[in-house]
């Protein structure tokens, strides 16, 4: 039997809709504000043999474009060999271990074969960024971790439900090994009821079409994503395109660590090759083969944002396995950064790499940088420790048809930034501004966005902050003739006196007390084609607006301007 | 004064959209005659489309004892941008919170976007002052910096104002005097305090909201001036009112104060109709489906009561958060336009012909295929009945077109391509019906289907069956939904007071407090107003969540007084409800105690909507012909009928045609249709 177009489109949006009534569910019902308000969550479907994705919910996080396949491939493997118990119905597998096709510890996996006639028809996965997995810094993400066991608890695949019941053993060791564990019963069971949310979807499908015919389709949906992602590509010119991007340091050794890329186009493919880029680090900056994958496909959806997320989307591009490089990190390599950080460098690259193949569709380089600042403390009023985090954004790229946007999500992420009200009523902390910072955004015909400017002062107590930032060496790159925007800046006064981080934009456990102030200055986008070419009516508006001083005006783009004073 | 609401008065109740200005009169010196207007929306000023409509209807506007109103005046100003010069006075350090926003991006894949504050920079002035997250003074205000800033706006050409202070919803003391020091110098009234709108931590989301009512002020307080005085000029003196986006009215006279209340007038109006005209049906849980030519509108109605939202984003970082109808929008409608794919699979939307050049088959210049001309092509709509039609296409010319854009790599001819496209657009349609029903813990077999606009009645028993919702009604009159709304909707207010304590410390009878100052406040304010209600009713909320959590589910509570006990059952069986899971570990959350103070005005008799003496004896006396219609599949002979002429006793099995003069409707194969005595037809789905 063949499928009709009808049919194959139709049994294509119910599976995204089940994926997407999954991200929903879970996200709605969570208890973790970086699940329930971040949405540092998603959910799929993959298949039984092999775990290639069959559809992803929309509003997953992007990082996580892909990564489940990684880890329920290892799964079924590991069932298949008898490393990990079978499954029966209704079991649910709990997974975190990064080397087993992960990210960090923090993204906990929850993987559930779906049963149709006694056998596993697909299975249906989710990740969740929990707020703390344990290990030496609470919420995990350090900034000098040496080794895997740092960072935390590493959970290899084990049933955390047997049978539709929680395995009380297995729970009583993850929550005996984390920190506010009380609240993580209620994230538990939102990630599970979001996979039975799917299933049920699932099964109206199956029911209604037959499993033999979304068998069918779920191929040819795979063969047809495949044929769109190759048209696209197709119509690039031949050639080997160049990308280049850096990460600050490891975070232990001062040292920037270097992603070489090479994208060879050659008729429909493309292939990713990152020969040439640093050997594995000391500090927790490496990155797992999995998250290596994910951040070029995430990269590549940025860049055609409307070929679905499946398998078949991403065979066409081919990725050779870097290794000897930190792209390819082996145990017990530390991980914390890979998922926030060095996931947005690689996708710098490719973007640096194929603006110059698709100048029409690419960007230069946005902020990239999740803006990680963390402060934990002990509150003498309310007589409890506290544990805040204050993620920021930053200027996007400027593209071909405008100006980067100012204060957007890292490149990974979609998630909001908290209200500065919403932060001072819940920590001992005071904002002395939270603004855009002037003159950030990289010079170019269409400029990049701006970055923030904020500064947090520490109110009673006394506490320890921590940065896992980036682009602190060298600000996000300008394309075609565009400049670079301006780089990350991290500022501790303590009493008085200005300390800058060693590593710029990363350093833990820096000693606070009532009266201190951070402050932090979010990276600009990279500009977009000569500054020279800005029509200079719109660089006089810049400088009304205060995007730019006169003097900025003239230095950057020769446009004689006059300062406007007004504003503050 | 207007007494005469109650009994006998003659209301008019005025909905103007996008294209077209409808009209609903119900004359109270004529044992309740309907009167019914539709004319062309004068875009410029509006109120000379609503005038016309008054006029239209033959009844001298002296004579009408009131008039209510729907408005797009602010909608269309936020939507277009065509906003009032506002300028913006801040905190020492926060001028840039709007323009920040929450470090998003318009969608999710994609590093672009564009974005533009409501208010520009060079307008948003900072002074000293700052109030701590308890409420505590840290910086005083400086007043003479106040002063300075005003003046700066006024000298820039501003013609309103918002003062937007950090923690101001913790205490207002500093927004309040600059606000007394701005009004003494300020030429008119339009000045805006942060916390006076929407009194909830979130500085981005309360600044944007006054923002937005700032800039749309001086543009909505324009045209009801100029109504006014078109009204007056016409013998009527009197008071009207005005929708707001929550389903309720207001006085002309108060509306500009909260302007932004009004940006979801039109949306608000067809669902307080629909949950009306439902509610006389026997229906008390439906699912409103309106369907448009860019886009379609669904909401969720439960015991007879629209779903008030306080947290609608009209567009991308554009919140405005006080309580309004909960209408889920996509961007699938009647011009929504079909293509293939690299991949070679069809795609409705979300590009759509708009007005201009519109479906092919309007003959103004369209050439891409859209869900309307699909219909066309399948039979379902009347080529010679389409209103608005430039230059007539052939049908012929149409299933051609389909042929060529879509069937040629899909494998199939015009008609199957066609029949794709329908098919497909339906599915988009029932993606956003489930959002708001399945994804919410709601069981679509609850509900029933309650289709109206120009296209809902065509698409809505297809869509019906796809979502195993049972029954479809279609009102009497689908294309004066909105117009109704204004005719039938309540006088309403919304409060909502922050709480934020866990369950097991509530203090009851503050608590009781609460709601009882809530109902208090309403009761004044609705005394204020120059229409009486008959009688007002008391809506209690509660929005929860366990602690730890951030996100809030809404419960229902019975009356004002509640104990903790009840509260906490109240809470669990909703959550069980919504999401299937039960918590006993952890600890319920009490966080906004809610009331609705609703004015309810008089009951209107939707049968009045229909003419009995135009009915026909029989079926067969009110059927106009027969033509081909294209069913999943297959050309079946499908009967037509007039169906203002129907006999209401007439019993239909489909496949049957439906037409009136603004609305066609689609009754599929194996469908049964019996009519209530307010003409609703009612559609049982068939297996």
């Amino acid at each position: 039997m063949t499928l009709d177009a009808i049919t194959l489109s139709v049994i294509e949006a119910a599976l995204q809709q089940a994926c997407d009534e999954m991200d929903l569910a879970f996200s709605r019902s969570a208890f973790s504000p970086i699940i329930a308000e971040a949405n540092d969550r998603s959910d799929g479907i993959y298949a039984a043999e092999d775990g290639s994705l069959i559809a992803q919910g929309v509003g997953g996080l992007p990082v996580f474009v892909g990564v489940m396949q990684y880890s329920t491939r290892t799964l079924i493997e590991m069932i298949r060999d008898g490393r990990c118990l079978p499954p029966e119905e209704d079991d649910i597998y709990i997974i975190n271990d990064p080397y087993l096709g992960g990210t960090h510890l923090m993204d906990v996996r929850f993987a559930m074969p779906v049963w149709r006639n006694g056998e596993i028809f697909c299975w249906l996965s989710n990740t969740g960024h929990w707020p703390d997995i344990g290990g030496a810094v609470p919420g995990g993400f350090s900034a000098s971790a040496t080794a895997v066991e740092q960072e935390g608890l590493r959970l290899p695949p084990v049933k955390l439900f047997k049978k539709g019941a929680l395995d009380p053993e297995i729970y009583a060791i993850i929550t005996s090994n984390i920190r506010i564990a009380e609240q993580r019963i209620g994230d538990i069971k939102a990630q599970a009821a979001a996979l039975h949310v799917g299933q049920a979807r699932l099964f109206e499908v199956l029911d209604r079409y037959g499993d033999e015919t979304v068998t069918q389709a779920i191929a040819e949906l795979r063969r047809r994503a495949a044929v769109q992602m190759r048209a696209r590509i197709a119509a690039i010119e031949d050639g080997v395109y160049h990308g280049l991007a850096f990460v600050d340091s490891d975070g232990v050794v001062d040292q920037p660590l270097e992603i070489r890329l090479a994208v060879e186009k050659k008729g429909d493919t493309l292939t990713f090759d990152f020969a040439g880029s640093s050997p594995p680090c000391i500090g927790p900056m490496n990155s797992v083969l999995a998250t290596t994958h994910s951040s070029v496909y995430l990269a590549m959806r940025h860049i055609f944002p409307d070929v679905p997320i499946s398998a078949g989307a991403f065979e066409p591009l081919v990725i050779r396995r870097p290794e000897g490089t930190f792209l390819d990190a082996q145990y017990p390599r530390p991980v914390s950064g890979c998922a926030a950080e060095v996931s947005q460098r690689i996708a710098e690259a490719v973007f640096s790499a194929m603006v110059k193949a698709l100048p029409d569709e690419v960007t230069a380089a946005p902020a990239g940088s999740s803006g990680n600042f963390g402060l934990g403390g002990f509150d003498p009023v309310r007589g409890r420790p506290f544990v805040l985090y204050q993620l920021s954004g930053g200027g996007y790229g400027g593209n071909a048809d405008h100006d980067g946007l100012s204060n957007g999500c890292s490149t990974i992420g979609i998630s909001k930034s908290p209200p500065v009200e919403i932060m001072e009523q819940s920590y001992p902390i005071l904002y002395n501004h939270y603004r855009l910072r002037e003159g950030s955004g990289g010079a170019g015909k269409h400029r990049g966005g701006m970055g923030l400017d904020y500064e947090i002062e520490l109110l009673r107590g006394e506490a320890r902050a921590s940065f896992v930032m980036d682009h602190g060496r060298y600000g996000p790159q300008g394309a075609l003739g565009g400049q670079d925007g301006a780089v990350n800046t991290v500022t501790v006064y303590r009493d008085g006196q200005a300390h800058v981080p060693k590593h710029l934009s990363k350093e833990q456990d820096i000693p606070m007390k009532a009266g201190d102030r951070v402050r932090v200055g979010t990276p600009g986008g990279g500009g977009y084609g000569l500054p020279s070419e800005r029509d200079p009516e719109t660089v006089r508006c810049d400088v009304r607006l205060g995007y730019y001083t006169a003097e900025q005006a003239e230095q950057l783009f020769g446009v004689a301007a006059s300062d406007n004073e007004v504003g503050r | 004064m207007i007494e005469k609401d109650a009994a006998k008065g003659t209301v008019a109740g005025i909905d103007v959209g996008g294209t077209f200005t409808d009209l609903l009169l119900i004359d109270g010196a004529e044992d309740g005659r309907v009167r019914i207007a539709k004319v062309p929306t004068t875009v410029d000023n509006q109120a000379f489309g609503v005038v016309a409509a008054l006029e239209a209807t033959g009844k001298a506007v002296s004579d009408i004892d009131l008039i209510v109103h729907g408005t797009t005046t602010t909608t269309n100003a936020v939507l277009e941008r065509r906003l009032a010069r506002a300028g913006m006075i801040t905190t020492a350090g926060f001028r840039d919170v709007i323009e920040l926003g929450r470090r998003t991006r318009p969608q999710p894949y994609g590093m672009t976007g564009v974005f533009v504050p409501v208010i520009p920079r060079d307008l948003r002035l900072e002074v000293p002052e700052r109030m701590e997250a308890s409420g505590n003074v840290r910086i005083p205000l400086d007043e003479q910096a106040v002063r300075k800033a005003v003046q700066h706006l006024l000298d820039a050409g501003c013609e309103s104002l918002v003062i937007h202070f950090l923690h101001a919803y913790a205490n207002p003391a500093h927004e309040l005097r600059a606000a007394e020091i701005a009004r003494s110098m300020w030429p008119n009234e339009h000045v805006t305090t942060g916390h006076s709108l929407l009194s909830e931590a979130r500085e981005f989301e309360r600044g944007v909201t006054a923002a937005v009512n700032a800039s749309v002020q001086p543009i909505l307080k324009r045209y009801i001036g100029r109504l006014a005085d078109e009204l007056n000029a016409r013998g009527y003196a009197r008071d009207f009112l005005v929708m707001n986006g929550n389903g309720g009215m207001i006085s002309a006279r108060f509306v500009t104060e909260e302007a932004a209340k009004t940006v979801m007038s039109g949306p608000a109006s067809g669902v307080m109709a629909a949950a009306y005209t439902a509610r006389r049906a026997g229906f008390p849980h439906v699912v409103t489906y309106d369907m448009g030519g860019t886009s379609t509108d669904v909401a969720l109605i439960r015991n007879a009561r629209p779903a008030v939202s306080n947290e609608i984003e009209i567009e991308y970082a554009m919140p405005i958060h006080v309580p309004m109808v909960d209408v889920h929008t996509v961007g699938a409608g009647g011009g929504s336009i079909a293509r293939i794919d690299d991949a070679g699979l069809i795609r409705v939307g979300p590009d759509s012909a708009g007005a201009t050049p519109g479906p092919i088959c309007y003959g103004r210049g369209g050439t891409e295929p859209t869900v309307s001309d699909a219909n066309l092509v399948l039979g379902r709509l009347n080529p010679n009945r389409l209103l608005a039609v430039d230059n007539p296409v052939s049908v012929e010319a149409v299933t051609d077109i389909f042929a060529e854009r879509i069937g040629r790599r899909a494998g199939l001819d015009g008609v199957g391509a066609a029949g794709a496209v329908l098919k497909l657009g339906n599915l988009k349609m029932a993606g956003a019906i489930r959002m708001v029903s399945v994804a919410k813990g709601h069981d679509p077999r609850d509900f029933a289907l309650f289709a109206f606009g120009g296209a809902g009645p065509l698409h809505a028993a297809a869509l019906a069956r796809e979502l195993s919702i049972p029954k479809v009604i279609v009102p009497a009159r689908p294309g004066i939904t909105n117009a109704l709304g204004c005719v039938v909707a309540d006088m309403r207010h919304d409060f909502v007071r922050t709480v934020n304590v866990p369950v097991a410390e509530i203090d009851e009878a503050e608590l009781a407090a609460i709601l009882a100052t809530q109902a208090d406040e309403g009761r004044a304010l609705i005394a204020k107003e120059a229409v009486k209600p008959q009688t007002l009713r008391f809506v209690h909320s509660a929005d929860m969540q366990f602690v730890g959590q951030t996100h809030l589910i809404n419960v229902a509570l019975p009356s004002a007084t509640v104990s903790a006990a009840e509260l906490q059952s109240l809470f669990e069986a909703a959550y069980f409800a919504r999401f299937k899971v039960s918590l006993p570990e952890i600890r319920a959350n009490l966080v906004n105690l809610n009331t609705s103070v609703i004015g309810e005005r008089r009951q209107i008799d939707l049968s009045l909507l229909i003419d009995p003496a135009g009915r026909l004896a029989t079926l067969a006396d009110a059927q106009t012909g027969a033509r081909p219609v294209w069913f999943d599949g297959s050309w079946i002979e499908t009967p037509v009928y007039a169906r203002e002429k129907l006999p209401l006793s007439a019993t239909i099995t489909g496949p049957a045609i439906l037409e009136q003069l603004d609305a066609t409707t689609v009754v599929e194969p194996g469908d049964r249709v019996t009519q209530d005595a307010d003409g609703n037809l009612i559609i049982e789905v068939g297996a």
